[in-house]
């Protein structure tokens, strides 16, 4: 179990050098606790405390990279069961299943589909992160030969080589040397040799098993033959069994810092039917997968799929914030009407969602508050009469409207004379207090 | 060292509420678990998904899910047996937009007939919907719970600007009731407090805590959802223990990935497909998160949650 502020500090040297950028010793553990700052930055602690600190405070996912360089995705390292607790660590990943029957331009179709599934939204570069490559043939050559072509063109992409047999494993693995790849499919009849062409490829090691009690035997077997790096499937391929088993790795590890099930999971949700193949997917994105394999990139699939990641993954103490900016809705022309709200996301989708329903194109300037909501930010004091003045000064938007009218939210209806006073030559209109009154109130304008 | 699955006993449990009349009233809510978590509890019963028609044409749902109602959605008589007929409907919730002040401002007695003759018309439990107005729907909805008497409909929704009539009618009629309030599980709890008090029973409830679509605040539904559930079952909080409703479609056929045209954004691919999916991702999201009656539109989405149900239990 995770140590205590207090606890941690007992283990610490006392001396409050402030070397570590922190004020006081026990200041730097509370953090340590929180983990938000990591022992590293202590220069004098013992090795004696560093050892017993660092057991105490290793994660109960265990935290694994996976591949190399500018794509390598980080994996595990969870501490919580539900989201409104403390934010999700390492978003899941996507990895798109190539067969190795798969003819050579099948194969090469899914690679540009891959190298092109990079989205940008709300601000983040979202992809499909990995390529699963599965010996369906049982053929070694076939295997070696997706690997190659993968390893050629798809340079940097994390992979999976998906195998039982160790001997095919151990020529394809060799085309991602220092590359940080799965190795998936060790069983109860050749997790020794497979853990062996793991190892001297220091690649990670995919556990396969039907059910938790093979796969804690055979992650407490994979441990005791020196291999680590873990990545676990408990079988299920059902939405029922996935959440299930998922459920119940993760409060196992969180728990009871239970650590044979203490591995990131890799979940298979590949159906004929895509828009089911979604759905299992969602299932894993909400219920703890770390590596979620789907059976093809396809851009509306990814699309939706991206976004749940991102929306699960959020933290829930820092509210999502949009930029601020002057937001065009519809085609706006230089009368149309201009609105001021905070960037609260929240706020910013319901009031532009509300301004899109009126039809009547808009201009939305969108100030910058830390992301409070209208009341929050004004009762904050950073939705204020000068604050708002010195915005609209500063967005040019002076030069884009012709009118000089400005709508602020109901709710602030008393900053609308401090506004006048600090905008010169322009009015000041109190809008609806509420954004379903946004299209009446555009409406009758 | 032997494994022994870590399985929670929850003290509490979320209330079965039942609809409808006759062979094909519906049940949902009952368990002792979290969602799915059938292996540590018992889920008595399956979520259920009600189909949203309107008292007038969707003239302002995009064209995609539009389309599958083409026929019948100018009569929300033929559209209400057009869902229970061929799209197999277990629920229909008819919401009366066309009573809302900015749209055609139908009266509170135009809205209790259309009701009576969907009621006539079909033998599925009725959801009856406002249109959001919070003034103009205590008059709407005071006159279709009256409209609707012994049918065991939903009222909904009772908002905290309006409950107090909306209470009254449904108490009064013998229906059950949604209690919406935004985003927050404070504000959700009390709600259910100040309607119980008026004498509601709590075993006819159901809680809204407001929803939103995915990449539009999903996340914040999410985690109330969850949050209601786990003070429902680990904390035993009477007050959150009724189930919740997902009002989906309302959400997702407004945001801009149900309706932007693939020409336009190729990155974001087939729209049809794509708003399909966004419906039903939404759906299933809500599912784990706690929501135990849907409400939703595209007969496609439908359907991928109703597979997406069956592969759960």
């Amino acid at each position: 179990m995770a140590l205590t502020g207090v606890e941690i500090f007992k283990l610490l040297p006392k001396t409050n050098c402030k070397k570590c950028g922190h004020p006081t010793c026990l200041a730097f553990a509370m953090k340590l606790a929180q983990r938000q700052a990591s022992l590293d930055a202590c220069p004098d602690v013992s090795e004696d405390a560093k050892k017993l600190l660092g057991e105490a405070s290793a994660p109960p996912v265990r935290p694994i990279t996976f591949g190399a360089g500018d794509k390598a995705v980080k994996l595990g390292e969870e501490t919580v069961l539900f989201r409104h607790e403390k934010k999700f660590v390492n978003p899941c990943a996507f990895a798109v299943e190539i067969k190795d029957t798969s003819r050579e331009a099948d194969v090469l179709k899914t690679i540009e589909d891959v190298l092109g599934s990079e989205i940008d939204r709300v601000g983040q570069k979202l992809r499909v992160d990995a390529i699963l490559i599965s010996n369906a043939s049982g053929d070694p050559k076939a295997l070696e030969s997706v690997s190659r072509l993968v390893s050629e063109k798809a340079a940097g992409v994390p992979v999976i080589i998906s195998t039982t047999d160790a001997g095919a494993a151990v020529s394809a693995l060799g085309y991602f040397k220092d590359k940080r790849p799965v190795l998936f499919g060790a069983n109860a009849n050749n997790i020794e040799s497979m853990a062996k062409a793991a190892g001297s490829f220091k690649a990670i090691l995919g556990v396969t098993a039907n059910g938790l009690d093979e796969l804690i035997s055979l992650t407490e077997k994979a441990k005791s033959l020196g291999t680590e790096d873990l990545v676990v499937d408990p079988g299920a391929r059902k939405a029922g069994g996935i959440i299930e088993q998922n459920t119940i790795i993760r409060r196992a590890a969180i728990k009871k810092n239970f650590k044979s099930l203490g591995y990131p999971v890799i979940t298979f949700a590949q159906r004929d039917d895509n828009m089911l193949e979604s759905l299992i997917a969602v299932a894993g994105v909400a219920k703890y997968s770390s590596i979620i394999v789907l059976s093809s990139v396809t851009k509306w699939k990814s699309l939706a799929l991206f976004t749940l990641r991102q929306n699960i993954y959020t933290d829930p103490q820092v509210p999502m914030q949009v930029e601020q900016k002057i937001y065009k809705i519809g085609e706006p022309t230089p009368e149309s009407p201009l609105m001021i709200t905070t960037n609260f996301s929240l706020t910013y989708f319901i009031v532009s969602g509300e301004v899109e329903n009126s039809r009547v194109p808009s201009r939305l300037a969108v100030m910058d508050c830390e992301g409070l909501s209208v009341l929050t930010a004004w009762a904050a004091g950073k939705f204020t009469a000068s604050k708002i003045a010195q915005f609209i000064k500063e967005a040019g938007i002076e030069n884009e409207v012709s009118h000089r009218e400005l709508i602020i939210p109901g709710y602030v209806a008393i900053l609308s004379g401090a506004i006048e006073d600090k905008l010169e030559g322009w009015k000041v209109t109190v809008g609806p207090r509420e954004a379903n009154a946004i299209p009446a109130f555009l409406k009758s304008k | 060292m032997a494994f022994v699955i870590p399985k929670e006993t929850y003290s509490g449990k979320v209330y079965p509420v039942t609809i409808g009349t006759g062979d094909n009233a519906v049940t949902f809510g009952g368990e002792n678990v979290l969602p799915f978590n059938g292996f540590e509890g018992s889920t008595p019963n399956k979520p259920v998904i009600a189909y949203e028609i309107q008292d007038i044409p969707p003239s302002d749902w995009p064209e995609n899910v539009k389309k599958p109602f083409e026929a019948v959605s100018g009569d929300p008589v033929k559209w209400a047996k057009h869902c229970q007929d061929t799209l197999g409907a277990r629920a229909i919730a008819l919401r009366l937009t066309g009573t809302h002040p900015d749209r055609e401002n139908l009266s509170a007695g135009d809205a209790a007939k259309t009701v009576k003759d969907v009621l006539s018309a079909i033998s599925v439990p009725l959801i009856i919907l406002g249109s959001n107005h919070a003034e103009k729907d205590s008059q709407v909805l005071v006159a279709c719970a009256e409209a609707a008497k012994e049918k065991n409909c939903v009222i909904g929704k009772a908002q905290e600007a309006n409950y107090k009539t909306i209470v009254a009618a449904a108490m009064a009629n013998n229906h059950k009731l949604i209690a919406m309030s935004e985003l927050d599980i404070n504000l959700s709890k009390q709600l259910n407090i100040l309607i119980t008090q008026m004498g509601f029973d709590k075993e006819r409830l159901i809680t809204d805590p407001m929803s939103s679509a995915l990449g539009y605040g999903l996340e914040y539904t999410y985690s109330v959802m969850e949050r209601i559930r786990l003070a429902a079952l680990a904390q035993n909080d009477a007050t959150m223990q009724p189930p919740m409703v997902a009002d989906v479609g309302m959400y997702v056929w407004k945001i801009k990935e149900t309706q932007a045209l693939e020409a336009d954004l190729p990155m974001w691919g087939d729209l049809a497909k794509r708003g399909v999916l966004w419906e039903a991702s939404t759906a299933a999201s809500l599912l784990i998160s706690g929501a135990e009656l849907l409400i939703m539109r595209h007969p496609e989405a439908v359907q991928a949650v109703e597979k997406f149900i069956s592969e759960m239990s």
